[in-house]
């Protein structure tokens, strides 16, 4: 009897030491990227990496100027597109999301959610780079605007949703038009959320690199022309780390690290905006 | 004091009608937002109008026997899908093997043993996982991941398991091991993310029964708290599945790229993603396009059923909550 109540112990506090080795396990690996990234990016990165384009193959040195100023391009445009159709939608489903129509939006943006990024890949290439004639970052931007709105729409609903109806109830009670409700009062309350899942959106799609393969395709010189090719740092990344010259290794671990970091800005800029909200709403 | 009947402004009446009543701005501001809600609908519809339009003539070409033709030879136009569909099931479901204990261990810590001051922190690092760019996996793969399975991993498991057909031939360094590790570590913050909510939505009263008739707390949490959310757990799963499915830079960078079928995962594979990553813009012929096309098209028809698929199972445990929609 009680050599058996002590194997039961015996087991509950392995598997406890289990669980908790498998959790260090994983941080672990989050750890490990993170730090190979900084040991084998940080020591390249100075003033000329930020601010000269890449040079010929075989040459050192070289940055990825034109991949900053692209990514930034590319990404800004798609939030443009992005944002303004996934927050709006996302109003749709709180609002008006009751009936079928949202039914159908709901379940739609769900599939889109899970969609393989190198699916919205080639449908931006048949649709906008095959009639255009050439690649453009214009059709990235719109690559990754698709791959944005559902992800925005979603959170934006959530968000609205956790508004109270009494606040909703008092505005109406005003005398206020339900628009104007809508508008200033419950998207307002939710802002702090809807921004963090901007940010969150934001910083899924700054990353993405599939998308942009048959878009944006790349471009070793500076362009800042949205109808051409253009660099992204992802772009830069796949070229460089698939690429055959050392150097080019070297250059993929700085870009990389550049990316990562921006990627993290984000994201903890996302964090920081919840956090913003739940001291708001503290009762 | 006794509520006033008043309807929930939110269960706004769905039919037209209802805007009779209302005023312009009102009447603009709803149309507006309809507009913008149709976008995704047609969007999808777009979508798969044109993937089908375009991967029409390779469809009507090879047929359904496309789906099992492993021939892939682009000079003399004859296509078959079978190793890239294999490389991507393959992956992937070695992939969850190795992602769901592990995940499933992150999440019973955090929801069960681990101290209150140390959940949070975790669970944001593990979630942080899901924000590295799938490039910057593909390039850690290249250049740290796979020397070390070369120099610790392979040895070890060739001693081990050398006998099995799984672990035959020459590791050249770039193979399915190497692609489903990287897909492993890529899906485990989605999977842990989503059993950690379903296993918060298990009533506490689960634990309490467990412990009050005398079991261990791993017993109360393997035989009470695991086996309810069961549906969701598995739901979880299948998430991660799709997830790895479709995963695309990584995977193309470190699976080795090779219109093989074998069952080494030593040996270079290939998944549906990197095909097409890797030759769209190299397919000279209509027809070599119109397969790639045809392939896009099974992946994005065989994500679709699996997240659906996850999503159901989800639903069933935390019906109505949004455990599992949220973005990551």
């Amino acid at each position: 009897m009680s050599a058996r109540r002590w194997r039961r112990r015996l087991t509950s506090g392995a598997m406890t030491g289990l669980v908790g080795a498998l959790s260090f396990l994983a941080v672990l690996a989050l750890v490990l990227i993170l730090g190979d990234l900084i040991a084998k990016g940080a020591s390249s990165l100075d003033w000329s990496f930020f601010t000269h384009n890449p040079v010929p193959a075989g040459e050192t040195g070289g940055g990825v100027a034109n991949a900053i100023v692209g990514t930034a391009i590319v990404v800004g445009l798609a939030a443009v597109i992005g944002l303004p159709v996934g927050i709006g939608t996302g109003l749709y489903l709180a609002e008006y999301g009751s009936g079928r129509l949202g039914w159908v939006v709901r379940f739609v943006a769900d599939v889109l959610n899970g969609t393989p990024s190198i699916v919205i890949g080639i449908f931006a290439w048949t649709w906008l780079v095959k009639p255009m004639g050439h690649f453009s970052g214009f059709a990235g931007s719109l690559a990754l605007a698709v791959l944005m709105i559902p992800m925005i729409a979603r959170t934006t609903e959530e968000m609205v949703r956790l508004v109270p109806h009494s606040l909703r109830e008092a505005a109406l009670a005003l005398g206020y038009p339900r628009w104007r409700t809508s508008l200033r009062v419950v998207a307002r309350t939710a802002l702090a959320g809807i921004v963090t899942g901007c940010l969150v959106g934001v910083a899924r799609i700054a990353g993405e690199t599939a998308p942009l393969l048959f878009t944006a395709l790349g471009n070793l010189n500076f362009s800042t022309h949205v109808l051409e090719p253009m660099q992204t740092l992802s772009l830069q990344v796949f070229v460089y780390a698939t690429g055959p010259f050392d150097e080019w290794h070297r250059l993929a671990w700085a870009a990389a690290l550049v990316l990562m970091g921006l990627v993290l800005l984000l994201s903890l800029a996302a964090r920081w905006a919840v956090r913003q909200r739940s001291h708001g709403s503290a009762r | 004091m006794t509520t006033l009947p008043i309807e929930p402004v939110a269960a706004a009446e769905p039919r037209w009608q209802a805007l009779r009543g209302a005023n312009a701005g009102d009447r603009l501001y709803r149309a507006a937002l309809t507009a913008l809600a149709l976008t995704l609908p047609l969007l999808l519809f777009a979508l798969l109008a044109e993937l089908v339009a375009s991967a029409w003539p390779a469809m009507r070409r090879f047929g359904v026997p496309f789906l099992w033709t492993s021939v892939w030879d682009p000079v003399a136009g004859v296509f078959g899908a079978a190793p890239m569909i294999f490389g991507t099931l393959a992956s992937s479901l070695v992939a969850l093997a190795l992602a769901v204990p592990l995940a499933l261990g992150v999440a019973i810590y955090l929801t069960e043993f681990a101290p209150k001051w140390l959940r949070q922190p975790v669970a944001f690092l593990v979630e942080l996982l899901a924000a590295i760019p799938s490039v910057v996996y593909g390039l850690w793969g290249i250049y740290v991941l796979i020397p070390f399975l070369r120099g610790h991993v392979v040895p070890a498991l060739r001693a081990a398991l050398g006998w099995t057909p799984f672990f035959d031939g020459v590791f050249y360094g770039n193979s399915l091991l190497a692609g489903s590790v990287i897909l492993a570590i890529m899906i485990v913050p989605y999977i842990a993310a989503v059993s950690r909510e379903v296993l918060l939505a298990v009533p506490a009263s689960q634990r309490e029964a467990a412990v009050g008739m005398g079991a261990t707390r791993w017993e109360a949490v393997w035989t009470a708290v695991v086996p309810y959310g069961r549906a969701g757990l598995l739901g979880a799963g299948i998430l991660g599945l799709g997830r790895a499915l479709g995963e695309t830079m990584a995977v193309t960078m470190l699976i080795g790229n090779r219109h093989d079928i074998g069952l080494s995962l030593l040996q270079p594979a290939y998944t549906m993603a990197a095909a097409i990553a890797n030759e769209f813009s190299e397919a000279t012929t209509d027809i070599y396009l119109s397969a790639l096309f045809e392939v896009g098209l099974i992946l994005f028809v065989v994500t679709v059923v699996v997240n659906a698929l996850a999503r159901l199972l989800i639903w069933r445990v935390a019906r109505g909550t949004a455990v599992g929609s949220r973005a990551l």
